[in-house]
């Protein structure tokens, strides 16, 4: 799918890059202001969605592989798991216990801060790595719809 | 030794985002990844036999945190999702080289599991909705799977009607929340105990049969199942029509209905008048089939009618104190709940063998196949004879009790209309073995040969589990091990909830 | 009175998803079923004259305990995490169904369903 004016282009070159900081923003601060994992990665998706629309499917993929994002998808839940089950090293009744909190900073007095909560800020790094590289493969997949080639199947 | 509950959710999720990143190369160690994963989690499913505990997740008590439950009911249904699927698994190594993308097929495949897993394991009603949907998303995938005409058709229709039964328990869910105020199943019945059912809570009930009936194929909602079970490959087949419905339907229901809601006369004769009507309709319309899986999936119809026959009964029996007749009324539909998974998913992977030999599905243009497939009429005759209800097979013990407890309890028409369909199932298979088997060899099939390898380790190994089914209700030690406490767990109706509330103070 | 209009909305959904003839005007109908339940959720948890129940440092008491104002005039968070899964899910649905509508659009060549109708009986 072909791109868009160089005006367009010049401006979303500029602003994809702090489209993708708000992302990484609303993912680290999930435990503290809203947001978190999900709605972090949408924006993280939407900032290389931002890239397809505006410069052309080619160029986009050239810039994240699908085959990239595929494997920045089984990472992200991957590390999902791993955090639940790292939980079972402090005994069988630890399935997502939140370790980090309770071992560790459950003397100090981290509340509101940016460490603190424990395994929730991973959780969410997590959630946000998956979640945006799963709807940028949703919509790179979709873009491919070709509406020339239906005309050959019907009969 | 107690296997951690989540041990079961996360073993097939973990599999299921390991095996993308094998890709289409190793294909080998993909397949043989999945298969372990699933002979893996039989063999834990197997040591929960017995034993009942719940586990807190994140040590969070409840009814702050979400609980997941192990108990009698559980146990079982683990054990049968665990058979079925292991011989789907082992059936699909050599079925899927048909299709590209055998690796996202396992995946979808083990996120499928980990759905069903999680449903019967919830003790939470939100958690058994996400649980649902993710094993719903995924078999929607799964019955597309091929993107030929026929199998898009059938997806979407699938998926209308999924969504639609997922937005009618969600919003009973609302409702169950809005009136009581807790979404732990077990606070949830002691606040039902305590309050009594208000209109809230009758509505919210009637959507849930609505929505979990749709999942489930009773009969006023039953138009996708006779397009979606044809159209997805054996394997899936089989998984949907043994377990899939049975446990996102008739688990829930029978899990709602006796632990959470309470027994009542009028929901229990709602719940016969769908499954009576599911009985005839389904074996009504099986028999003018002449599509090999399209009957199949009509006749799963007809036998989830009689699973849900056993709740019903069980419920208006118990609602009305006979609790000896209630216990041998659930004791038959859960038997023939196992049952069913076993022989239906047993004659699915025959359907597929005949179809990936001959490469039709139509039974007026096959004939004569006894002679060169010997293996698959074997075990196509095995199950066909077991859902029939004759004799010594397993088939037969489920209707004989299903038909004792209608005559026990006095309703001697429901036990003239299981005699009657299970005469309609017979008629329906004799012609299966006339026009797939008997009758003579077509030219163009003359090249078909017998399938190798491990599509015929799993047929052989459900048709000796049809076989010797039968013991489980005859020898008294299996019986009392997995089918008493099931029965037990849901005659019992709020020992559930007391069980789990004393066990966290 | 509120609810009543959730409910319409719900009916509204169900009703397009019924009789329309085209597919993504059929998947438009569930997505408004969908949201018209997510917005019930929201509703039972809300609080006239609330709150959002994100908590600060000025909702802490000097004990470290939370304040009892709070707790008296917040909404209700269980059911916004509710809703949180039910709008993923939605969307993980909505995906399929668009990639099922644009296949078959592939093979048929129309999105009309009274004109995809291969299976019968």
């Amino acid at each position: 799918m072909k791109g868009m004016t160089v005006i367009v282009k010049t401006v979303s070159s500029w602003t994809k890059v702090l489209i993708f900081l708000f992302g990484i923003y609303i993912v680290f601060f999930g435990h503290l202001t809203p947001g978190g994992g999900f709605a972090g990665g949408v924006i993280l998706a939407c900032s290389y969605v931002l890239l397809l629309l505006a410069y052309g499917r080619e160029f986009a993929e050239k810039n994240l592989s699908l085959g990239t994002a595929s494997k920045f998808d089984c990472a992200g839940a991957l590390f999902f798991a791993a955090i639940a089950l790292a939980g079972f090293l402090y005994g069988s009744a630890g399935f997502f216990y939140n370790f980090i909190q309770q071992q560790y900073l459950a003397g100090h007095n981290t509340a509101f801060k940016l460490v603190s909560a424990g395994i929730i800020p991973l959780a969410n790094i997590a959630i946000g790595f998956k979640v945006g590289a799963s709807l940028f493969m949703i919509v790179i997949l979709l873009s491919a719809f070709r509406p020339e080639m239906s005309g050959r199947e019907k009969e | 030794m107690t296997v951690p509950l989540p041990v079961f959710v996360a073993l097939p999720l973990v599999t299921a985002f390991i095996l993308p990143l094998c890709g289409d190369r190793y294909k080998r160690l993909a397949t043989l990844l999945a298969n372990a994963a699933v002979l893996a989690l039989l063999v834990l499913a197997i040591t929960t036999i017995g034993k009942s505990y719940s586990y807190q997740v994140g040590r969070w008590s409840i009814p702050l945190g979400i609980n997941m439950v192990l108990d009698g009911l559980s146990s079982l249904l683990l054990i049968t999702i665990s058979v079925v699927s292991a011989a789907s698994m082992l059936f699909s190594v050599r079925y899927m080289e048909q299709y590209t993308a055998k690796t996202k097929f396992l995946s979808l495949f083990m996120l499928m599991l980990t759905g069903m897993n999680g449903v019967v394991l919830s003790g939470d009603i939100f958690n058994l909705f996400v649980f649902l949907e993710i094993a719903s998303i995924a078999s929607y995938a799964l019955v597309g799977f091929g993107c030929e005409h026929e199998q898009l058709e059938a997806a979407f229709k699938y998926a209308v009607l999924g969504s639609v039964a997922s937005s009618l328990i969600l919003f009973a869910i609302g409702l169950v929340y809005g009136n009581t105020g807790t979404l732990n199943m077990a606070y949830i019945s002691q606040a039902i105990q305590t309050r009594g059912l208000n209109h809230g809570l009758t509505f919210a009930l009637a959507m849930f049969i609505a929505g979990f009936g749709l999942k489930a194929a009773l009969v006023p909602f039953h138009a996708w199942l006779p397009d979606a079970h044809p159209a997805a490959p054996a394997p899936v087949s089989a998984m949907l029509s043994g377990v899939l419905i049975k446990v996102l339907g008739i688990y829930a229901i029978a899990r709602l209905l006796f632990n959470v809601f309470g027994v009542s006369d009028t929901v229990g004769w709602v719940m016969i008048t769908l499954a009576v009507l599911s009985m005839v309709f389904g074996a009504l319309l099986g028999i003018v089939q002449w599509d090999f899986k399209r009957l199949l999936a009509y006749s799963s119809i007809s036998q989830i009618g009689y699973v849900a026959l056993g709740i019903g009964m069980g419920c208006v029996l118990t609602a009305e104190g006979k609790l000896k007749w209630a216990s041998m009324a659930l004791l038959g539909g859960l038997l023939h709940l196992v049952n069913h998974a076993v022989y239906k998913a047993l004659l699915f992977l025959a359907s597929g063998s005949v179809q990936m030999a001959t490469g039709t599905r139509r039974m007026n243009r096959m004939g004569g196949l006894a002679a060169k497939m010997p293996f698959t009429r074997l075990t196509c005759t095995i199950a066909s004879a077991s859902i029939a209800g004759i004799p010594p097979f397993s088939g037969f013990w489920s209707k004989l009790i299903l038909a004792i407890a209608a005559i026990g309890a006095g309703y001697y028409w429901i036990a003239g209309i299981i005699v009657l369909v299970s005469v309609c199932t017979l008629i329906m298979y004799l012609k299966v073995q006339r026009y797939v088997f008997l009758g003579e060899l077509p030219d163009n099939l003359r090249q078909c040969k017998e399938n190798k390898g491990t599509m015929l380790v799993a047929m052989g190994v459900l048709a000796l589990l049809c076989i010797t089914m039968g013991a489980l209700v005859l020898v008294p030690s299996l019986k009392s091990s997995l089918l008493d406490p099931a029965v037990q767990v849901l005659i019992d109706r709020f020992e559930y909830s007391a069980r789990l509330l004393a066990g966290a103070n | 009175m509120p609810y009543t209009l959730c409910f319409l909305l719900f009916t509204i959904g169900l009703l397009c998803a019924v009789v329309k003839k085209n597919m993504v005007k059929i998947i438009i109908g569930l997505m408004i079923m969908e949201y018209a339940v997510n917005l019930f959720l929201i509703m039972l948890g809300y609080r006239t004259g609330g709150a959002a129940p994100i908590i600060d440092r000025t909702n802490i008491n000097p004990e470290g305990l939370l304040d009892p104002g709070f707790i008296a005039t917040s909404v209700d968070p269980l059911p916004q995490a509710l809703v949180l899964t039910s709008i993923v899910i939605g969307l993980g649905t909505l995906a399929l169904m668009v990639s099922i509508c644009i296949r078959t659009y592939e093979r048929y060549g129309t999105f009309d369903i009274t004109q995809i109708r291969r299976l019968q009986g």
